[in-house]
């Protein structure tokens, strides 16, 4: 049958969002061939920045795009060491892992702005692109919070030799494009091993990001906690079965949120490795009833123990936790700790996400959803009874496997107003079928979502939905101010 | 009396759980009871005993790491193969279906016993096969089998076994054949459904029975010993258009089609 042996290659292993460099259509005349530059070759880089500016300022005038990568692309392709060029002289922090990047990045930015300006790709624009569009729009900054796409941790860091590595957590998500999430974890692995002056955050609460953080010298272990276990059922490590010591029964209790942790709980252990939860140097701890200002951070060893505030602007357990992890890697490069608190609590928005927004007589409230770890955070961010409006699209971006729908709990949906939408609305309507929830199905997400009576709805959409939806609330808003 | 419910034993879905295999267990289970016959699923995870009685055994797809504990672990239950062939309908996907087989030969050219179940073989293939996939089944009465492959091996059938179907866009077993997935015994030609152990094994995710409604009730008028009345459109609306969609030239049941010369059989994006 044709199509089949020639279909078969290996795995794609960059330009994820779909967002690669090659392709620019550049002028001839600019092609010049540079090897890779090495922050020394200041001239050229200058000028590749310069007309990388020019690119993003002629891109947001003529409202082709935001310009958000196109300053990267276009002085990367001139020059592929612009990016060391700009990071050279700077405390660089850069975010990985599957899921938070964005909202901690921002939280980091925050707890980091007290102690000097940050320059920061603040729209998850998480490639090398998106980094230098974000270094060039604050040259004279003297921090860099940067996301960073799992994939593409080794070119940043490569590029940026970064002060400090946060890894948040990494779950399946984009099975087509990565295949297997001990693969991600095995080359953040390498990244980690290639840096060893640099210094890694990380969460101790997931057996996979431990062992990714492995090989960092000195790691700052966060109990950041990992509602979602069943990527790690068996050890990254040797293949054998983990044992979990109360995390299973705590992350069941707090119905699908995160385990609280603490230093003490054992969390899980491979005993024919050895492989095991490492005592946090952070954690977190709050009293019933849930209140975001209840919450402390906790650092330390025991008997040592300093406590700072926690205050979040952000909804949800998840984020409570991803705000510890941002007043960790601040503290930890040396900023005073109340200073860098008062920062994080300043943070009430992320790119779009957790804010209202009014579109016809709908408010919505938007969240990015795109595997079932996130759904699983996402679920605590629900009211109950509150409309829900799903959209799941299978682009590039968004992985091309819907599979991973059957992997939600949707028994949460029950008993309020349910829409779906998107590229794949049938597959996700079905297993909404299967699982017993009524709903309405349309392929616009704004059909749908007109449908759905009038008031809050959440929304959870994958990537590019999330992105589209975004776009088309701002334009929204916009026209309702005018 | 009421009858015996039908038991679906999934296994290992939290070491065989990657691809989102056990969405098949809840397809299965959902079918009988909208047609009044009860169903339970049996989740068996590595902490437990297999249960000797199913009715129906699921086995889904895994990392290379797991799929090797899993083979362990099976190991460990040496009558659990038997069940799966002779008393019970087993259905096996992805990794599933390598365990099935006779041995697994990983990226190092270490070679991991499988269940032999299957008279089929592994080898680690030179590039991992990704993709939506249209395999015509072989299976009386099932049509075209919708579904997304993710593995990295190459499978080559044995003489006491049949494939499940030929490929009509996307992977195969391995990557010079149109073969895909394996069944066990073959199907006949003049096939009537009956009570019929056995094994069908696929690498289709989706999960493949959510994908393919007609495989599911293939599977379970195997276990119930006739042919099951259609199910009301209404229990799952949005199925049409699944089809429609992901199989856009149709299921061509007994009518032959094929799709014209140059199309592509998915959707544009």
């Amino acid at each position: 049958m044709e199509g089949v042996q020639d279909t078969w290659a290996a795995p794609t292993r960059s330009g994820p969002r779909g967002r690669g460099r090659r392709g620019i259509p550049l002028p001839r005349w600019v092609r010049q061939p540079r090897t890779a530059s090495d922050g020394g070759r200041g001239g050229w880089s200058r000028a590749a920045v310069a007309a990388g500016r020019v690119a993003g300022g002629l891109s947001r005038l003529t409202g082709l795009g935001g310009g958000s990568v196109i300053v990267g692309r276009v002085a990367l392709a001139l020059d592929p060491g612009a990016l060391a060029w700009l990071a050279r002289g700077r405390t660089v922090v850069l975010v990985s892992g599957t899921n938070g990047k964005t909202t901690t990045s921002h939280l980091l930015a925050g707890a980091l702005a007290g102690a000097g300006a940050v320059a920061h790709n603040a729209s998850g624009s998480n490639m090398a692109d998106g980094a230098v569009t974000a270094l060039a729009a604050r040259r004279h900054a003297p921090w860099a919070v940067l996301e960073v796409d799992e994939l593409h941790l080794a070119e940043v860091a490569g590029a940026t030799r970064p002060a400090a590595v946060v890894l948040l957590n990494l779950t399946r998500d984009q099975l087509d494009r990565v295949s297997e999430v001990r693969r991600t974890a095995a080359d953040v692995r390498r990244v980690l091993d290639a840096h060893p002056t640099t210094t890694t955050v990380a969460n101790a609460d997931d057996p996979l990001t431990v062992w990714a953080a492995g090989t960092a010298r000195s790691p700052v272990w966060v109990a950041a906690g990992a509602g979602w276990c069943r990527d790690t059922a068996s050890c990254p490590r040797c293949g054998e079965l983990l044992a979990r010591e109360d995390g299973g029964a705590e992350v069941s209790a707090a119905g699908g949120g995160l385990a609280v942790a603490t230093p003490t709980r054992v969390g899980w252990s491979c005993a024919p490795c050895g492989l095991a939860r490492p005592r946090p140097a952070w954690w977190w701890e709050h009293r019933a009833p849930m209140r975001a200002l209840a919450h402390r951070a906790v650092a330390g060893e025991a008997g040592e123990e300093a406590t700072v505030p926690v205050r979040t602007g952000l909804p949800g357990r998840v984020n409570v936790a991803n705000a510890v992890v941002a007043l960790a890697t601040a503290v930890t490069l040396g900023v005073d700790p109340e200073r860098a608190a008062a920062g994080v609590a300043t943070v009430r928005e992320v790119a779009g996400r957790y804010r209202l927004s009014r579109i016809g007589r709908h408010r919505v409230r938007l969240v990015l959803v795109k595997n079932p770890a996130g759904w699983l955070a996402a679920l605590d961010l629900l009211d109950p009874g509150r409309p829900v409006l799903v959209v799941v699209n299978d682009r590039e971006a968004d992985g091309r496997d819907v599979s991973w729908l059957w992997d939600l709990d949707v028994a949460p949906l029950e008993g309020r107003p349910v829409a779906v939408a998107g590229d794949r609305a049938a597959d996700l309507g079905v297993r909404l079928s299967y699982g017993g929830v009524d709903h309405l199905t349309g392929a616009d997400p704004l059909a749908a979502l007109a449908r759905l009576p009038a008031g809050e709805v959440d929304v959870l959409a994958t990537y590019t939905a999330f992105s589209a939806l975004r776009a088309e609330l701002a334009r929204a808003e916009r026209a309702g101010a005018a | 009396m009421s009858a015996p419910a039908v038991s679906i034993g999934l296994l290992l879905p939290d070491v065989l759980g990657t691809y989102s295999d056990a969405g098949n267990a809840v397809v299965l289970a959902r079918r009988l009871q909208w047609r009044g016959i009860p169903a339970e699923v049996v989740t068996v995870t590595a902490d437990d005993a297999p249960p000797r009685g199913c009715d129906l055994y699921l086995l889904g797809g895994g990392e290379d790491t797991a799929q090797y504990f899993a083979a362990r672990w099976l190991a460990r239950h040496p009558w659990l193969p038997t069940a799966m062939t002779t008393t019970a309908v087993t259905l096996g996907v992805c990794a599933g279906l390598q365990l099935l087989g006779r041995s697994m030969t990983d990226r190092d050219g270490h070679e991991h016993p499988g269940l032999g179940a299957l008279d089929l073989t592994t080898w680690a293939a030179p590039g991992r096969a990704v993709g939506e996939t249209l395999v015509r089944c072989r299976l009386p009465g099932v049509g075209v089998l919708t579904g997304f492959v993710n593995h990295g091996g190459a499978t080559v059938l044995g003489a006491d076994v049949a494939p499940l179907g030929e490929v009509e866009h996307g992977h195969g077993n391995d990557p010079a054949g149109t073969a895909e997935g394996a069944v066990s015994p073959a199907p006949l030609p003049d096939d009537v459904v009956r009570a019929r152990p056995g094994v069908v094994a696929t690498y289709l995710h989706g999960p493949v029975l959510a994908r393919n409604p007609a495989l599911a009730d293939h599977l379970l008028a195997r276990v119930v010993g006739h042919a099951l009345p259609d199910l009301d459109p209404d229990r799952v609306p949005d199925l049409a258009a699944l089809r429609r969609t992901r199989v856009p030239h149709g299921d061509g049941r007994g009518t032959g089609t094929h799709r014209p010369e140059g199309t592509s059989p998915c959707p544009a994006r």
